[in-house]
């Protein structure tokens, strides 16, 4: 240790006749703490409700009427009948193809629309059209779901398209469902273009390319995973979407693929069930915790799968 | 140091008291049109007349006229801020990218003009090639970065051979023929600037722009660059602009320098030419005082 006599050894300098007395910074510490637990409450709400979800649907899968194999492989869902049966698939099922529906018009809209706005669009229509959209994102659900039945169906799928649909009809929860969550997918997709550096969009133009190949060859393959990112945050919100599929989509859950015919989600059978007459601490309560049990493990699958894809595909940038 | 000694001496850039002494003495600068031509240019590449180019309402460079040679390295050197990038961006139509941006005066390609109605600047870019300041691969594999070109532009022949082709003239071959589905991000950065170069050669360019390089790399790439760019002007004419007087003494035959001044209501910085020659005459030779300067390291 003989080079420490020099640094710190008796007879050197020690700190506070070079750097003056300490301070004591309690100011500091304080709000180190408040904004500890800010940052707390998002965590200990998740652990929170994980707890209650996961509690409850052990006690659903405790009682009699229920079997694990028949909640995950049955075709029935019939939870306050006087026989009760407990088969998800139809929920499952009528939430995929909403979401699905909704993907659909949501991928293609909300990512041209980011591009134009990214690539095409002036600066003025950009300051305009981005403000309108993200507006468009905060209008609140329940418009979008009598948006959808009284205008949407009647309107425009039955008098324009001439589909014959229900009252009721999955097609149009799927497509409100996907403009809905046009505006979340073509924010972040947005963001994600325009962080592509300009370097990059001048070695294409350099190069020879027009403005579609410079975007469609250089700037939506660079921004793939914000753009991913995006398009999952889309589904997850599709996937929980409750309202619209709620008020549009009707509460008949059904094994048919026809999206004309009516048909429930999983967020659609808690909403419903929930606001009803079921006694608590009943089978078809504890129910809802299961449905939403199974639907929390659906979203964390999908938004690992995407945190998975976005870290693969992330380009880092100086 | 006081700021009246710099509103006569037009150059436009912090300076120490004996520099600004010294230019205190120094001429206005008045560049009459068409001074600075290199008439002994024969067959020019590009031609430019009273170029001129701003951004919104201020003008950046002034009244640039001169012609490219074929087949030969010309260097664009000057202070920062003196517009030798803007005007190289002419060449290629680059500045349409930038909204505000307007050219005026002429540009001429092999007597054509470029700014003409009838061009479109999309065919202007795969003719005239550009090397930027940074290497900006695109963050793809280093095959597929030689071969967007050649994909975008529709050639025809074993893209394979393209490759390797251009790989070769850049001298990057032997480096990365083992790793050609490699991510190009992984390259150092000399690699990553040279693949640029091979980049812009697989379409067959018929002229190279290269705006600042090297400024990135560290003198053994810069070297190799260098050295590529002699060996490059057997078959492409090369416009560079650089900072690095040196450089411009090692690697160009011709060379012009720019400055920049102050406007009249001393608000703007406008980039000017001052003076365009063979390069040994500029660094040897010069005939404007504020050339002689600058090439003697005065100042910049």
């Amino acid at each position: 240790m003989a080079t420490d006599a020099t640094t710190s050894g008796a007879g050197g300098p020690n700190a506070e006749s070079v750097f003056g007395p300490p301070r004591r910074r309690i100011g500091e510490k304080l709000i180190a703490a408040a904004l500890f637990c800010a940052a707390a409450t998002s965590v200990i709400i998740t652990i929170g409700i994980v707890v209650s979800l996961t509690g409850e649907t052990l006690t659903f899968f405790a009682d009699k009427a229920v079997s694990v194999s028949g909640f995950l492989t049955g075709g029935q869902w019939t939870p306050l009948f006087s026989d009760p049966e407990f088969g998800i698939r139809p929920l499952v099922q009528g939430t995929l193809i909403i979401t699905g529906i909704a993907l659909l018009v949501a991928i293609p809209l909300g990512i041209g629309t980011a591009a134009f706005l990214s690539e095409y669009a002036s600066p003025r229509v950009r300051k305009t059209v981005k403000p309108t959209l993200e507006l468009l994102a905060g209008v609140p659900t329940v418009v979008f779901g009598y948006f959808a039945l009284t205008f949407f169906t009647p309107t425009v799928l039955n008098s324009i398209l001439g589909l014959d649909v229900s009252v009721f009809n999955g097609l149009a929860g799927g497509l409100i469902v996907g403009v809905l969550i046009v505006p979340t997918i073509a924010s972040v997709a947005e963001d994600a273009m325009s962080a592509v550096p300009q370097s990059l969009r001048e070695g294409a133009y350099g190069l020879g390319a027009s403005r579609r190949q410079v975007s469609v060859r250089v700037v939506v393959p660079a921004a793939l995973s914000g753009i991913t990112a995006g398009i999952v945050l889309g589904a997850s919100r599709a996937v929980g979407e409750t309202m619209v599929v709620l008020i549009a989509a009707g509460q008949v859950p059904t094994t048919s693929l026809d999206p004309r015919n009516p048909m429930e989600t999983m967020t659609a059978f808690i909403g419903a069930t929930g606001k009803g007459d079921v006694p608590t601490g009943s089978t078809g309560y504890k129910a809802i915790f299961a449905v939403g049990f199974a639907l929390f493990v659906i979203t964390l699958v999908l938004n690992t799968i995407s945190i998975r894809f976005v870290r693969r595909y992330r380009q880092v940038y100086e | 140091m006081s700021t009246d000694k710099l509103t006569t001496g037009a150059i436009v850039r912090e300076v120490s008291d004996q520099e600004a002494a010294d230019q205190k003495h120094a001429p206005v600068p008045v560049v009459a049109h068409h001074d600075v031509i290199d008439e002994t240019v024969e067959n020019p590449v590009f031609v430019t007349e009273d170029l001129s180019v701003s951004y919104g309402s201020s003008p950046a460079v002034l009244d640039v006229s001169l012609r490219i040679a074929e087949k030969e390295i010309t260097a664009f050197i000057g202070p920062s801020g003196c517009g030798k990038s803007t005007i190289i961006r002419c060449f290629n139509r680059m500045n349409d990218l930038i909204p505000a941006a307007r050219v005026e005066g002429m540009v001429r390609y092999h007597g054509l003009d470029l700014y003409g109605d009838d061009i479109d600047s999309v065919q202007v870019r795969k003719r005239i090639g550009m090397v930027f300041q940074k290497p900006n691969p695109f963050p793809k594999s280093i095959y597929d970065n030689i071969a967007f070109g050649p994909k975008v532009l529709g050639m025809s022949g074993s893209m394979d051979e393209i490759v390797e082709q251009a790989l070769r003239r850049a001298s990057l071959w032997d480096d990365v023929k083992d790793r050609l589905k490699d991510n190009a991000f992984g390259m150092s950065g000399g690699q990553q600037q040279r693949l640029c170069i091979a980049r812009a050669l697989a379409t067959n360019p018929d002229v190279l722009l290269m705006d600042e390089p090297c400024s990135a790399l560290d003198p053994i790439s810069t070297g190799r660059i260098e050295d590529l760019m002699h060996e490059l002007k057997e078959t492409v004419s090369i416009v560079i602009v650089t900072h690095n007087m040196q450089q411009a003494a090692r690697v160009s035959d011709r060379t012009a320098f720019f400055i920049v001044d102050m406007d009249s209501s001393e608000e703007a910085r406008i980039g000017r030419l001052v003076e365009y020659g063979p390069t040994d005459r500029i660094f040897t030779n010069p005939h404007d005082r504020r050339t002689e300067e600058y090439v003697s390291g005065k100042f910049g």
